[in-house]
This record gives structure tokens, C-alpha cells and sequence, in this order.
């Protein structure tokens, strides 16, 4: 036979399947699930204060001509805490920060921003996750970058780090 | 500093199962199905085609997810207001892609899991198509 070669061809096919197979096993596929509601308008909604003494957020506030974030976050969520200072920071360089409080109580609310700070001008109250659903957002915390139309531009998933700081400041800065 | 990033990955990691406690009760309509028979059972056919976004594996009428409960009360809400499953179903992939059904439709991403079999039964067809007319050769060869 002269294609003796032929003959391993099922062999290497295997192979390649074993391989990939267990290259998917070692490294598992990206399980964050990116929200497809970009470059679209803010879903329309008028969310209740999330605690006395900061005002709720309404989705006409997001179109005032300043690009801002807008932080899905809630006070269970303990990468929340985590990201605290990032969004100080942000706000000390004069990035306006809106909040929404997914699915927490009012007395929640005011202790987390007791513990660890309130960079938020506005906090809606999101009991039954419909807004977070309405901007295919899929966890806490994840950050909106809003243009000042009031289109979303952008979203950060996960806690936002330090090093990404500067990166937002500039991405809302070119929006204006 | 690489502890500071170790600790926030740790955090990362312990995400989900801490993201389940939460102090509120379930919606309304997570867990308590609608009046009418026929409009739940419009609503259950519907969540159960749909993706938990927390426990991945899951469809929303499976998941004890607070977001699939709040999903569930999303979908319960829309049928009851009149919308139809495919509308609803729609405005979900409009927010989480095709990712979020369990009924994708058929286009570049699916194609090949559709025509697969039958590219493989063409193939298949062929190479023993070759295989029966070489073996005939083979018997007229043979001594």
C-alpha cells in the first residue's frame, strides 16, 4: 500500500479532538456574559431613593450633556467594598457617579455608604433587578459609562481596579 | 501590590456564591405562578428556554438564582401585560445575545452544528461509496 501515511490520519483527528478537548478542560470558557444593550439608549426607568438623604435616579437625569458612570452595585456584593476607593477616586477627579442598588433595603444601603464612602450623586432602588435586566447587565458590580445623550458607551464588568482609574477618566473625557 | 491583586481575584472568585445573599424576599412572581392556566403555561415554556445569567447551566425556571427569580418575575409580568413569548424572548437577546436561549437560531455561529451531521453522512457516503467500488476491483484482481 502506498499511502501508508493515510492511515493515521483518524488517529491525528483524535488527537487534535483529545487535545482541544482538554485545552477547554485546563482553561475554562470566559463565563462572563457581555451585555449587547451598547451604544443604545438608557432603558427608560424611575428608580425610588435606594436610602434617605441621596436622591433615587430617574433615566431622563442620565441625558444632561455630562458623560458620567452609572454603578450597578449593591451592599451584599462583596467585590463592592473592593471597589470603593476606585470610584473615590474617580469622583475626586470629577467623574459624576450615579448608583443603583440591586435588590438591597434602605438601612443596608445607608451602612455600606457609612463604611465606605459615597461617591454617588444619585442612588435608584432596583428591588426585583428590572433595570439590571433592561441593561443586560448580569451581576454586581458592573460600571456603565454614559455619554451625555444618555447613550451607554460602555460596561465594565467586575470591579473596576486601580490602574483602570485614569483609562475611564480619559474614555469620558473624549465623550464630551 | 500582588497581594493587593491575589485578594481582589479571591474576591472575584467568592463573587457568585456571595451574590446569592441577599436580605430581600423573592419578587412576586419568582416563585408564584400567574392566574390564568394558559398564560403560565405560556410562561413556563418561556423561562424554561431561557438561561440563568448566575448558575450557567441552568434555565431560569430551574434556578434558585436571585437574578432567575427576578427574571422569572420579569417574564410572569411581560405575559400577563399581553406580550407575546417571542417578544419577550426578543427583548432578552436584544440584552444578553443569543447566549441567553437554549433556542438559538440558525445562523453562522449554529450552521455548523446543523449541517454538521449531514456533512459528516456526505462524507461518510463517499468514502465508503470509494471503499465498495475498490473492493469489486479488489475481487476481480484477486487470483
Amino acid at each position: 500500500m502506498k499511502n501508508r501515511w493515510v492511515l493515521f490520519v483518524p488517529l491525528a483527528i483524535m488527537g487534535l479532538l483529545f487535545g482541544a478537548f482538554i485545552y477547554r478542560l485546563v482553561t475554562p470558557a470566559e463565563t462572563l456574559i457581555q451585555s449587547q444593550w451598547i451604544n443604545k439608549p438608557m432603558p427608560l426607568f424611575d428608580l425610588p431613593p435606594a436610602t434617605a438623604g441621596v436622591e433615587g435616579l430617574k433615566s431622563s437625569q442620565l441625558a444632561d450633556g455630562k458623560p458620567r458612570l452609572v454603578n450597578v452595585f449593591a451592599s451584599w456584593c462583596i467585590p463592592c467594598r473592593a471597589e470603593a476607593p476606585q470610584l473615590e477616586a474617580l469622583k475626586a477627579a470629577g467623574v459624576p457617579i450615579d448608583g443603583i442598588a440591586i435588590r438591597d433595603r434602605p438601612d443596608d444601603v445607608a451602612m455600606f455608604l457609612r463604611e465606605y464612602g459615597n461617591p454617588f450623586d444619585r442612588i435608584g432602588s432596583d428591588m426585583q433587578s428590572s433595570v439590571q435586566i433592561a441593561l443586560g447587565s448580569s451581576g454586581v458590580p458592573e460600571t456603565f459609562l454614559i455619554d451625555g445623550k444618555g447613550i451607554i458607551r460602555e460596561q465594565i464588568q467586575g470591579v473596576i481596579l486601580a490602574d483602570q482609574v485614569p483609562e475611564i477618566v480619559a474614555r469620558l473625557e473624549a465623550m464630551k | 501590590m500582588t497581594l493587593r491583586l491575589f485578594l481582589l481575584c479571591l474576591l472575584g472568585a467568592l463573587a457568585l456564591p456571595l451574590a446569592a445573599q441577599d436580605r430581600l424576599p423573592p419578587a412576586p412572581y419568582a416563585y408564584q405562578q400567574l392566574k390564568d392556566p394558559a398564560q403560565e403555561a405560556r410562561a413556563k415554556k418561556l423561562m424554561e428556554e431561557l438561561r440563568c445569567l448566575v448558575c450557567q447551566g441552568q434555565s431560569i425556571a430551574d434556578s434558585d438564582a436571585p437574578l432567575a427569580g427576578d427574571m422569572r418575575h420579569e417574564v410572569r409580568t411581560k405575559i400577563a401585560a399581553g406580550e407575546s413569548p417571542g417578544e419577550i424572548k426578543a427583548w432578552l437577546v436584544a440584552r444578553y445575545g443569543n447566549w441567553v436561549t437554549y433556542d438559538p437560531p440558525f445562523d453562522m455561529a449554529t450552521s455548523l452544528l446543523w449541517l454538521g451531521p449531514l456533512l459528516f453522512l456526505a462524507i461518510g457516503g463517499w468514502l465508503a461509496f470509494g471503499r465498495f467500488r475498490r473492493g469489486g476491483d479488489d475481487a476481480e484482481d484477486a487470483p
